[in-house]
């Protein structure tokens, strides 16, 4: 009796699982309810995406005209006012931020990935990772205390280095990625060449891996394109065409929230339609390159 | 000849060193970011921290007027929203990752869909969640959860107060929504990283799909998805402008979630740039050291429990 339990007992720690008839139809059940509440998950997941994409398209498409791109903002109450600025601000700062992050990225993704065993590289990836999710404001609280401060002025260049910030770590991950994927074999057959092993990562290991490269440098475009929160610390935002790099810029997300908060039907309605052309051009992006260049680094690593 | 030789050799030599001092560099100064980041936010808050010490953390008062700051209403709405965030973005997305990668095993093509669609959700700008929950969501949430749930369950504190739709509660649904694509992405990387040897050993005894899930792939991937539920906390601290636009923007402690309230990030964005009074300006960018430790705690934390599953 005492053993006939005890083998009972080692067989369920073992299998978790019991064979009794109508314990059988119990099991089934679990796993049906399961699978639904599984399945629920991914509805719930998807509920909000759609959603969200139908409000900014309802809402955002009346707004959205050629003079609406070509207009500056007018006045509460003046008809016509437009986005122009913020789409300049808005490229000019990006533009600029990623001409500072590219090197940088790129080139701390090449340290990861062909020396990885040095601690530089293992303390400066982990700080990487750190880095690709810090709160974006407090990137921004760090740019303002050591550039706005210093030059006394919100500038376009202020925002960019804070965009620029954001991009590193994400350009040099996926750097990391797309380089440590180009097969040892090509490295070896470029060495033994002759080749010295600088111009081996020139030629071959960062031209065999460069549409991974665009992957990374394009995704982190469209985060940065988006960004909004450092860029109330640093490039305060405006009302007309920015003249110089150290001065207050405008830009599409900025312009977002300053009018959605604001209590102006039409300043809300053109909210919806800056938000509709800033979501155009992220799923652009983040399409383009799910499309074109193809699957993300990090995938076909495991494939 | 020989010089020959040495030359090229020499040149080859310079070549090697050159880049990896460039690539170097570059390494380099990304950990000096990090480091450089945490100076300059304590250098700028020396004002505040010399004037309140310790105690700035554990007041309630936030008086721009009188030059009185306590942190202690938006650690509260930070860490309150953040916990209503991963109670319940935590369930959803893990019940993605498992639909993905364990119901899914056989339709890569609908899995990869599906993928792509909920990677798409952190891909939509942040400002653009808080106007979508500003103008839709929070009403929503007011007429057909808040309110009724305040007409039968008021008794209860959290649930008191006047269901207004800015507050506490809409701040925490937009922010689980917002962590539910990060935290399904990682967990989904770590249930795939499980052996198949794992769920073959447990159907070859006749287990059911969930039984299999339940007992043998999840407490295998435990520690991974600790760490990717982690990464979406440290995301849901930090998330600022989503949070800014439909918390209410009043630091208040109270246990109503139907109540306005404020966070770290949402008053530094908001207050920053009319902060008047030096000491008002530092005890802003003290906030901002808090949140850096925040972030930097749970980002190492979480980092080192998924360094370990790979």
């Amino acid at each position: 009796m005492v053993q006939n339990l005890e083998s009972e007992k080692v067989d369920l720690i073992i299998a978790g699982i019991s064979l009794a008839p109508g314990v059988a139809r119990r099991r089934r059940i679990v796993n049906k309810v399961m699978t639904g509440l599984v399945f629920t998950a991914v509805v719930l997941a998807m509920v909000p995406l759609v959603l969200i994409l139908g409000e900014v398209v309802l809402r955002g498409a009346p707004a959205i005209n050629l003079s609406f791109l070509t207009n500056l903002p007018r006045p509460v109450g003046v008809p016509g006012g437009g986005i122009a600025n913020a789409l300049v601000g808005s490229f000019i700062m990006v533009g600029l931020a990623t001409l500072i992050a590219v090197p940088i990225g790129v080139g701390a993704g090449i340290f990861f990935s062909e020396w990885p065993e040095s601690r530089l590289s293992i303390v400066s990836s982990f700080a990487n990772d750190v880095l690709a999710e810090f709160p974006s404001i407090v990137i921004g609280i760090f740019v303002y205390v050591v550039i706005v401060l210093s030059t006394k002025t919100f500038s376009g260049f202020a925002g960019a280095l804070a965009l620029s910030i954001i991009m590193i770590p994400i350009i040099a991950r996926t750097t990391e990625e797309s380089l440590k994927i180009v097969p040892i074999t090509l490295r070896e057959a470029s060495m033994a060449l002759g080749v010295s092993r600088w111009r081996t990562v020139i030629r071959v290991v960062i031209s065999t891996g460069k549409s991974g490269l665009a992957t990374g440098i394009l995704l982190a475009v469209a985060r940065a394109a988006g960004e909004t929160a450092p860029l109330i610390l640093t490039a305060l935002g405006s009302f007309y065409f920015p003249q110089g790099l150290f001065q207050p810029t405008a830009a599409l997300p900025l312009l977002i929230y300053t009018y959605g908060i604001s209590p102006f039907r039409d300043w809300q309605t053109q909210a919806w339609g800056a938000a509709l052309i800033l979501i155009i051009i992220m799923l652009a992006f983040n399409l383009s390159v799910k499309f074109f260049i193809g699957r993300r680094p990090a995938e076909r690593a495991e494939t | 000849m020989w010089g020959l030789t040495i030359n090229v050799k020499r040149k080859v030599l310079k070549g090697d060193i050159t880049l990896k001092a460039a690539v170097g560099v570059a390494a380099v100064s990304i950990t000096c970011l990090l480091g450089l980041l945490a100076v300059e936010l304590f250098l700028g808050s020396t004002r505040s921290i010399t004037k309140f010490g310790l105690p700035f953390v554990e007041g309630t008062t936030w008086d721009p007027v009188h030059d009185i700051f306590g942190a202690l209403p938006f650690i509260y709405g930070t860490l309150l929203t953040s916990a209503i965030a991963l109670l319940l973005g935590f369930p959803i997305s893990i019940g993605v990752a498992i639909f993905l990668t364990e119901k899914l095993k056989t339709k890569k093509a609908i899995a990869n869909v599906l993928g792509t669609l909920i990677e798409l959700l952190a891909a939509v700008p942040s400002v653009i969640y808080g106007l979508w929950g500003l103008f839709f969501l929070s009403p929503l949430l007011r007429d057909f959860v808040e309110t009724p749930l305040h007409r039968y369950l008021g008794f209860v504190p959290l649930f008191s107060g006047t269901p207004f739709g800015l507050d506490f509660f809409t701040a925490g649904i937009i922010l689980a929504i917002m962590i539910i694509p990060t935290v399904s992405a990682v967990s989904k990387d770590i249930l795939n990283a499980v052996p198949n040897s794992q769920r073959e050993a447990m159907y070859s005894l006749g287990a059911t799909d969930w039984e299999v899930i339940q007992k043998s792939v999840l407490p295998y991937a435990r520690s991974g998805i600790f760490g990717a539920t982690i990464l979406g906390l440290g995301r849901a601290v930090g998330e600022t402008m989503a949070v800014t636009m439909v918390i209410g923007n009043t630091p208040s402690i109270t246990a109503s979630l139907f109540s306005g309230g404020y966070t770290l990030s949402a008053v530094i964005a908001n207050e920053f740039t009319e902060a008047a009074s030096p000491l008002y300006l530092s005890a802003l960018v003290e906030l901002g050291l808090i949140l850096f430790f925040v972030a930097l705690a749970i980002n190492v934390f979480a980092r080192l429990l998924l360094w370990r599953m790979r």
